[in-house]
């Protein structure tokens, strides 16, 4: 099959450099799961294996100064941002060189110095708020974006449906993300929704919806660069389902029994790294020896990742007291 | 030459109206949301002409989804705004509950984001709303750190925390009367009167009993001082005016002076910030009580609508007054 004329658009180097970070979140999630398994992290564990096409695809389209809200899958998005494997690992175990310093655990960071909005365990709340923030850009006739988004389980909270429609109605530049696993926790999609297609529900909305396929990281680029540029542009919000399975259990500790073995080894063929490796094949630019030192310098990255964080100090008990309340100089990015 | 003017008096809601404005004429980065205050002006007006004196993109005007638009205040002050949202009436903030518990509450202490807004929330009874448009939410929100709550019973006050909770770089429930919005006025001083967050002010002195009250209720407590005053009993009258955080200092300070302690307030009895003024009392002020603490609070009920019904659920200046005497027998 000849790649798209689309996908041909996408610079090397970008393609390259997403095949580089789908690499480095699967060698890091791989090792979180290995100490995980291990005992030496205290906490839930919920990785994005098989579905790292997503926050890799979209965090690569957007601009530095644009801001992203993730999913709790979404750990491809913080490598891209500049969250160190270290700084992630050491989020994990609950050291202090975290970015919560051990206030929080596994993917329950932010920084809004790197556009990063921290998120939040009730599934949706982080949706209004990244309205809010594409709200501030609007306001200020700035010239830049929010991505954010959330599970297909999370996309039957009200917050999702008071967010899309409050992003619709003042056109704000934010684009809505779904990320179909076709579970929720154990509930399949059928239980969460009576309509097929996640998309279906922007329509409610007067908002344009789109569908790509999750496990191609370069669609998952080019369905974002869309929204992105319409957003940018002040056409408004788009609501994107990017289709995916996931192929480990709701969180470390769930075998995940109720999924069809069938349904695991179909997408096990769609794997998002064996998917980019065909697409780099066919355009000619990499082959087996690349892809294998990619694996090998995100393999050394993680390994000193994990170095540094099995290194820096746990914080002290006293430090719970530190940070209820903010400081005037702490307001804003 | 200097004219003296007398200053008119400003009501409460007017108070209110022109901390907003000022607010917003000081800061541009100070914009309001919520249901009806563009056009409209707000249910109880006092948004009025503010959408054609800052445009629609400082009064805006929501769908109505309070956890939406909460939520989206929450992330654009993130970005560097300082937004001001007008919850329509304050019992629907339970709609909103968990982007204020949760996400606005807690962002700071967890990942270091300072969520600078403010919601002003109209509360409270006496005005016939019924179990929907009377109650005092207030104490959902005190057990729930990294917010700040406010509850202004004067103009004075109305304005002065207004302005610091727009300046604060924390969540700010801001609790404003609707019994008072029309029926308290008072002459305001001219300039930038901000009255700070987390001071109690004894709005009556007095050497036998401490009333400790915010709200509405300070107006009934000044009216029981009155009376207790010709029977020989002064009441000294501490207006919290902010919830969290809480003046432990000045309830201690009026409590060691007088020993005795009387604790006033609007929200039902169970749980509500009465009972956590009296417990600290007695943790932290036991050598100094003369007698039990008391507490003077509706029963644990829905706020009701029939005028006899809603009379008899409130606190009045005879429940004080009865309270006051038995504690001064001890
Ligand atoms: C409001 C809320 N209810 C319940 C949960 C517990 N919970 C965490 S993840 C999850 C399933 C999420 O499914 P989905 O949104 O489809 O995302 P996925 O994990 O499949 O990527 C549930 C029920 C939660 N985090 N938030």
């Amino acid at each position: 099959m000849d790649p798209s004329a689309d996908v041909r658009g996408i610079k090397r180097s970008d393609l390259l450099q997403m095949y580089y970070h789908l690499r480095l979140t699967r060698s890091l999630e791989d090792r979180i799961t290995a100490l995980y398994r291990q005992g030496r992290i205290v906490g839930g564990v919920y990785t994005s294996h098989g579905m790292e096409a997503i926050a890799v695809g979209y965090a690569s389209a957007l601009e530095p100064h644009d801001v992203v809200a993730p999913f709790h899958r979404d750990i491809g998005a913080f490598l891209i941002r500049g969250f160190s494997p270290g700084e992630i690992i050491a989020q994990y175990l609950g050291k202090r060189a975290g970015p919560t310093k051990g206030k929080d655990g596994n993917v329950h960071m932010g920084d809004l110095k790197r556009g990063v909005i921290g998120f939040v365990s009730h599934l949706a709340d982080n949706l209004p708020v990244a309205a809010g923030a594409a709200l501030a850009f609007k306001i200020r006739g700035e010239s830049r974006v929010v991505f954010a988004g959330t599970g297909d389980g999370g996309t039957s909270r009200g917050d999702f449906h008071e967010a899309m429609n409050l992003a619709a109605v003042r056109k704000l530049p934010v684009v809505i993300f779904c990320n179909n696993n076709q579970y929720a926790y154990s509930t399949p999609l059928r239980y969460q929704m009576a309509i097929a297609d996640v998309v279906e529900r922007a329509k409610a909305y007067g908002m344009p919806g789109e569908i790509a396929d999750g496990n191609d990281v370069a669609a998952v680029y080019l369905a974002s660069k869309r929204a992105i540029a319409k957003a940018r542009a002040g056409e408004g919000p788009t609501f994107l389902e990017f289709k995916t399975m996931r192929m480990h259990g709701h969180s470390e500790h769930d075998p995940a029994k109720y999924v069809p073995r069938e349904l695991l080894e179909e997408w096990t063929k769609k794997d998002p790294i064996l998917k980019a490796e065909a697409l780099l094949r066919q355009l000619q630019y990499g082959e087996d020896a690349y892809f294998q030192e990619v694996g090998e310098r995100a393999k050394k990255e993680i390994d000193a990742g994990v170095e540094f964080a099995e290194q820096s100090p746990l914080p002290d008990g006293p430090e719970v007291l530190e940070g209820v309340f903010a400081t005037e100089d702490e307001v804003g990015p | 030459m200097t004219v003296a003017t007398a200053r008119a008096e400003v009501s409460y809601l007017e108070a209110i109206s022109q901390a907003l404005d000022e607010e917003m004429a000081r800061d541009e980065r100070v914009f309001l949301l919520g249901e009806d205050i563009g056009q409209y002006g707000g249910a109880f007006k006092i948004t009025e002409g503010f959408l054609q004196k800052y445009g629609e993109w400082r009064v805006l005007d929501t769908p109505l989804a309070e956890s939406g638009f909460v939520g989206a205040a929450i992330g654009a002050a993130m970005m560097g705004m300082r937004p001001v949202v007008e919850m329509q009436f304050a019992d629907f903030i339970s709609c909103a509950f968990d982007q204020i518990t949760e996400v606005a509450a807690k962002n700071h202490y967890r990942w270091g984001a300072a969520v600078p807004i403010v919601i002003r929330a109209p509360f409270g009874g006496g005005v016939h709303g019924g179990p929907f448009h009377s109650e005092c939410p207030e104490g959902w929100f005190f057990h729930s750190p990294g917010l700040k709550i406010v509850a202004p019973a004067t103009p004075y006050d109305a304005k002065g925390l207004l302005k610091a909770a727009i300046r604060d770089p924390n969540p700010v429930l801001y609790f404003e009367h609707k019994y008072l919005y029309r029926r308290i006025k008072a002459v305001l001083p001219e300039g930038d009167a901000v009255v700070p967050i987390g001071k109690a002010e004894v709005k009556r002195p007095g050497t036998d009993i401490s009333l400790i009250t915010y709200g509405a209720m300070l107006h009934l407590a000044l009216e029981a001082a009155e009376t207790l005053s010709q029977e020989g009993i002064e009441l000294e009258v501490l207006d919290l005016r902010t919830l969290i955080p809480l003046d432990t200092d000045a309830i201690y300070a009026s409590v060691r002076k007088t020993s005795k302690a009387i604790i006033l307030h609007e929200d039902n009895k169970t749980g509500g910030i009465g009972a956590e003024i009296a417990a600290r009392l007695t943790e932290d002020c036991f050598d100094h009580l003369d007698g039990p603490v008391m507490r003077i609070a509706p029963p644990d009920t829905p706020v009701p609508f029939s005028t006899p019904l809603e009379e008899f659920f409130l606190p009045k200046a005879s429940d004080v007054i009865e309270a006051a005497r038995k504690l001064a027998a001890y």
